[in-house]
């Protein structure tokens, strides 16, 4: 018989070596987050996903489950809190949700919905990073990362690349690209990668998708983040127009 | 080159221009200057509008497939406008020079569902309390509510008409305002037998409405011919799209213009060399350029665009309601032109009406229920896209780079296009109605009356129940400043 811990007072079972988010997330129970993906180690930097263990703080992601465990969760006091790394997370890039491609497909505006986030509150950064659209079939859009670094761990742990890297210290970091002139068209990157399917906003956009899919057909457009969780889809293929894209290719 | 009170010909030491700083968009913004001599004779009138320039310098740098959504961020009224002459652009860059028939038909519908919810709130919830109630009425109930309180049934149409509009844009676009059904290369989505059966459902009701708001203006005109046939008119010529047979289409076509007259200065001008076609003039009190006809030079190469300028360029209008009162207009201004200002109205309410009978053909039509949505072929680096956007022509140009970036983007918008137009107006009314006057309430409404005819981009604050913000200021010879009033 598995052990079990309780999040929100409701009995969640884990077997020995998960951690809270795991055993949350296979018994299909919500814990806000950002940086953490079932495939990959847990990361623990977002801290979207910082829950209250026996009254202290902890992230759901790094944290073991033990059994008798009693964890809030879904509390005023921790959504606020998310609220506020949100709300930074927002003002450090240039989020405009309007002319997103991914909007209704991106974690960061399902949760900030989900945390009832009304207003970026802090000033912007408005940090001015060129796209990179060297790559015949990838785009980035630097401005939109929030540095989880899973297209970090996904190149390097899956595919076998580091492509990506976060460089710079504090407010200054941001993501970059591991090749001498910095272009993605200058590594060994395809947009088969792994590294290309991660990304949970805006950064890593297959060229010539675009607004293919409708609005009502997004992956967050019925259901919000809490009931859609971890079953993310992948970003859609483009529709049938892939002549040019042949060509550009 | 100047026109007639654009700019003083006083010494400038005795004139002193108000400058009012600019706003970043252009909806609700608008101002008038005015300068007089010491007999408070108007010696200069100008109608500043701060454009939406600033898209085309910040859509450079942005992937092509980004651009329809994106520009149609320059206004929360007509937004499908910008949204399908990018998309028709943008075509080109994919090569799509055809679009298959349900995206066609689409995003027409798409189109025409804009066309009339755009006029319905033009008409009835801007426009209408300065008709039904006078130009000089009592303010307070110069608005929409005071219409839904004398002409309860009249504004109830209005905003019935507009929610119609509004649905089918949700339909086809995916929201009512900013959604994203139009893609490079045809379409995102197509109906389902059910919605289109929703939407057929109230058709019939829309166009008898729109029947009833022809019928409104036509007898206003009717009534004071002296005040609807001069107020604020001016002869000009006519720019336009039209259907290669020559019939009215507001959404695809050729270009034609015709002169004061009517008679036809060009035709069947392919849209794609609208840049050899017309020059923007820039002039330094405003942030609006002034096109006008290359071939004809900036003094007399000025055009009115928009329904007034549509359905007199056309031969015909291929539903049958609608193509009826466009001969009664004919026939009421006698075979030639008709140039009155207020006329803009009663083109708009007949466009409102063909847009409505469009749409009950568009339903029927089984193509808007088709699964082939996207066409391409040959990439491009070059297109423009032209409709007939509520307010007038509508021009998009874009550049893309092999990297799919935009590297340049022209716009060419309505307003833009009745820009010179807009201010003959003003200065007309300025004319008859103020020169020499103290300014009341009352005659700065007289100058929102004439650029409102015009239903322009900076009236995107009127869209707010009649709250255009303008300022009139009084200047006399000696530099000061005599009366301003400014309406919030």
């Amino acid at each position: 018989m598995n052990d079990s811990f309780l999040l929100d007072g409701e009995e969640i079972p884990f077997t020995p070596g998960q951690t809270v988010m795991q055993a949350a997330a296979s018994a299909g129970k919500y814990i806000p987050h950002l940086c953490w993906h079932p495939d990959f180690a847990a990361h623990g930097s977002c801290k979207l996903c910082t829950v209250k263990i026996g009254g202290r703080f902890a992230t759901a992601c790094t944290v073991r489950a033990s059994a008798g465990q009693e964890v809030e969760n879904r509390t005023e006091e921790l959504d606020a809190k998310r609220r506020t790394l949100l709300q930074l997370l927002f003002v450090e890039g240039n989020h405009f949700c309007p002319s997103c491609e991914k909007s209704g497909d991106c974690a960061l505006q399902a949760t900030a919905y989900e945390m009832g986030m009304l207003t970026p509150h802090f000033d912007h950064f408005y940090p001015d990073r060129p796209v990179d659209a060297s790559h015949p079939d990838v785009l980035l859009e630097f401005n939109r990362c929030i540095m989880c670094e899973l297209c970090v761990r996904a190149s390097r742990e899956v595919d076998g690349k580091d492509v990506f890297a976060l460089a710079g210290r504090g407010t200054k970091s941001h993501l970059i690209v591991n090749s001498e002139t910095g272009r993605l068209a200058d590594t060994d990157f395809a947009s088969t990668d792994r590294a290309a399917e991660v990304c949970p906003v805006g950064v890593i956009l297959k060229k010539r998708v675009g607004f293919a899919v409708p609005i009502g057909a997004r992956t967050y457009d019925l259901n919000p983040i809490s009931a859609v969780g971890t079953k993310r889809e992948p970003q859609a293929a483009p529709l049938a127009n892939d002549a040019h894209e042949k060509e550009a290719g | 080159m100047s026109f007639e009170l654009e700019t003083a010909t006083v010494a400038s030491e005795n004139l002193r221009r108000v400058a009012i700083d600019p706003v970043s968009r252009v909806e609700g913004h608008g101002k008038v200057t005015i300068l007089l001599d010491e007999h408070n004779r108007v010696h200069q009138v100008r109608l500043h509008i701060v454009e939406f320039r600033g898209f085309e310098r910040f859509i450079q740098g942005r992937p092509y497939w980004e651009v329809p959504v994106m520009v149609q961020r320059l206004c929360g009224i007509c937004p499908v406008s910008h949204h399908l002459a990018a998309s028709k652009a943008l075509d080109l860059i994919v090569g799509a020079t055809k679009v298959t028939p349900t995206a066609d038909k689409m995003r027409r519908l798409m189109h025409y569902g804009q066309i009339l919810q755009s006029h319905a709130l033009h008409f009835f919830h801007l426009s209408s309390p300065d008709l039904l109630f006078g130009f000089d009425s009592e303010v307070g109930r110069r608005n929409i509510v005071g219409v839904a309180e004398k002409y309860p049934e009249i504004a109830k149409k209005g905003i019935l008409l507009r929610k119609y509009g509004q649905e089918v844009i949700r339909l086809t676009a995916g929201k009512r305002v900013h959604g994203t059904g139009a893609v490079p290369g045809g379409v995102n989505r197509s109906l389902t037998a059910d919605e289109r059966k929703d939407l057929l459902k109230d058709v019939y009701q829309m166009i008898a409405w729109s029947r009833e708001a022809v019928q409104i203006i036509k007898e206003l005109h009717q009534q004071n011919p002296a005040l609807y046939d001069h107020f604020g008119t001016f002869r000009s010529n006519f720019m336009g799209m039209v259907a290669p047979d020559g019939s009215l289409d507001l959404y695809h076509g050729v270009l034609r213009a015709r002169d004061a007259d009517g008679r036809i200065l060009f035709d069947q001008v392919d849209y794609q060399t609208y840049d050899r076609l017309i020059t923007e003039e820039v002039k330094p009190w405003s942030y609006m350029k002034f096109p006008y006809f290359t071939s004809m030079g900036p003094e007399n190469g000025w055009y009115k665009v928009g329904p007034l300028a549509r359905v007199q360029n056309c031969d015909s209008i291929p539903t049958p309601f609608a193509e009826h009162e466009r001969r009664e207009l004919v026939a009421y201004a006698g075979g030639k032109p008709l140039h009155a200002t207020l006329a803009y109205h009663w083109t708009r309410m007949i466009e409102m009406l063909f847009a409505a009978e469009t749409i009950k053909e568009l339903l029927q039509d089984d193509d808007l229920s088709g699964t082939e949505l996207m066409t391409s072929g040959e990439r491009r680096r070059e297109g423009v896209g032209v409709i007939e956007a509520p307010r007038g022509t509508l021009f998009h140009h874009y550049q893309v780079g092999d990297d799919d970036l935009v590297t340049m983007a022209n716009l060419i918008v309505s307003t833009t296009n009745n820009n010179q137009a807009m201010n003959t107006a003003v200065r007309e009314v300025a004319k008859k109605y103020l020169d020499g006057r103290e300014i009341t309430e009352g005659l700065l409404n007289h100058i929102e009356v004439a650029i409102r005819a015009y239903d322009p981009c900076l009236s995107c604050a009127t869209h707010a129940l009649g709250k255009m913000p303008l300022e009139v200021a009084l200047v006399d010879a000696e530099g000061t400043e005599l009366d301003r009033k400014y309406k919030q």
